[in-house]
């Protein structure tokens, strides 16, 4: 079981719902990836042009935990609002929070970050940061309480998997919370490689909505994620240089 | 009243009193949207108590898709 804050749940995949082709196929992607924690973005509504379908009319929302971002904030007080905004919707008490500071790399602002954490976690959110793979800071927003974090595998939306594994690594030996391998996974080796690595989730988006066949995606990302988890905890064999004979070296016929 | 809306400056029928009206008018009382006057975010309870003034500031918000 994940257990993040109060809640639990039995899928270790957490799913973004940005840039599918179709609702329909997104809600089959969902569908499929048995995820239970759908991520969101906050946005100005177009009223004067209100008539346009919304994502949310499309799913069960009632079937899952929502965990809205804060994408879009540059500050750490930029993501307190849109936090707000979130649970002002009555929806979701969850939030991640996302406070870019480079428009290049989309990497966090560790500094905001950690303000906008503290801040959320006093105002009683379930706070879940990301964060790039900084082994210190993932620490530091630990202690100032949040509820799991979320380091990158590499950056958003970039596809190119897990490029530190050493220090993601450092940061899961060292967590008092959940980690959840948050942005930059490409295929399902990547999940499986994060799960193994002993991350107790992993959260994507583009990796499903941009791949050719995303509800097909949705399920190798589901199969592989529980592959990962199930051989971090059967526990791998040591890498040798040379072989092992898999078969008993007594009683050969051949001489 | 003119107020801004989502940042552009509107005229709004004399008959909105209340914020719960103003999502009536543009026909989007049923959709889960949050707003905020003046820089305060309010609760859904707060719609309907809510009154505006002119020239408020209004931001309605809601949920898009977003990893």
């Amino acid at each position: 079981m994940l257990k993040i804050g109060p809640l639990s749940f039995h899928s270790r995949l957490l799913l973004g719902t940005g840039k599918y082709p179709s609702f329909d196929i997104q809600k089959q992607a969902v569908e499929v990836s048995e995820a239970e924690i759908l991520t969101f973005a906050v946005r100005r509504m177009n009223i004067f042009e209100a008539s346009q379908p919304n994502f949310l009319e499309q799913l069960e929302t009632n079937k899952y935990t929502l965990l809205p971002n804060t994408a879009g904030a540059k500050t750490a007080a930029e993501a307190v609002r849109i936090a707000k905004l979130a649970k002002a919707s009555g929806l979701c008490d969850m939030i991640k929070v996302e406070v870019i500071g480079c428009d290049k790399t989309l990497l966090p602002d560790p500094i905001e970050t950690l303000k906008a954490t503290e801040e959320l976690v006093k105002e009683g959110f379930i706070v879940l940061p990301y964060t790039s793979d900084d082994v210190v800071l993932a620490r530091k927003l630990q202690e100032a309480g949040c509820h799991a974090v979320m380091p990158g595998a590499s950056p958003i939306g970039s596809g190119q998997g897990i490029i530190n594994p050493v220090n993601l690594q450092f940061i899961i030996e060292q967590a008092v919370v959940p980690v959840i391998v948050d942005a930059g996974i490409g295929s399902p080796a990547d999940s499986a490689y994060a799960m193994e690595l002993g991350a107790d989730a992993v959260l994507l988006n583009t990796a499903v909505s941009a791949a050719k066949d995303p509800v097909k995606m949705a399920k190798a990302m589901k199969l592989a994620i529980e592959a990962g988890r199930l051989g971090y905890e059967a526990g791998r064999i040591e890498k040798k240089r040379y072989a092992t004979a898999s078969s008993p070296k007594e009683g050969m016929s051949i001489r | 009243m003119k107020v801004t809306l989502n940042g552009e400056w509107t005229q709004i029928p004399d008959n909105i009193i209340f914020v719960s009206d103003v999502l009536k008018h543009y026909k989007i009382h049923d959709k889960v949207v949050v707003v905020e006057v003046n820089g305060g975010i309010l609760s859904k309870l707060e719609h309907q108590s809510t009154r505006l003034a002119d020239k408020d500031r209004i931001e309605i918000v809601h949920f898009v898709g977003g990893g």
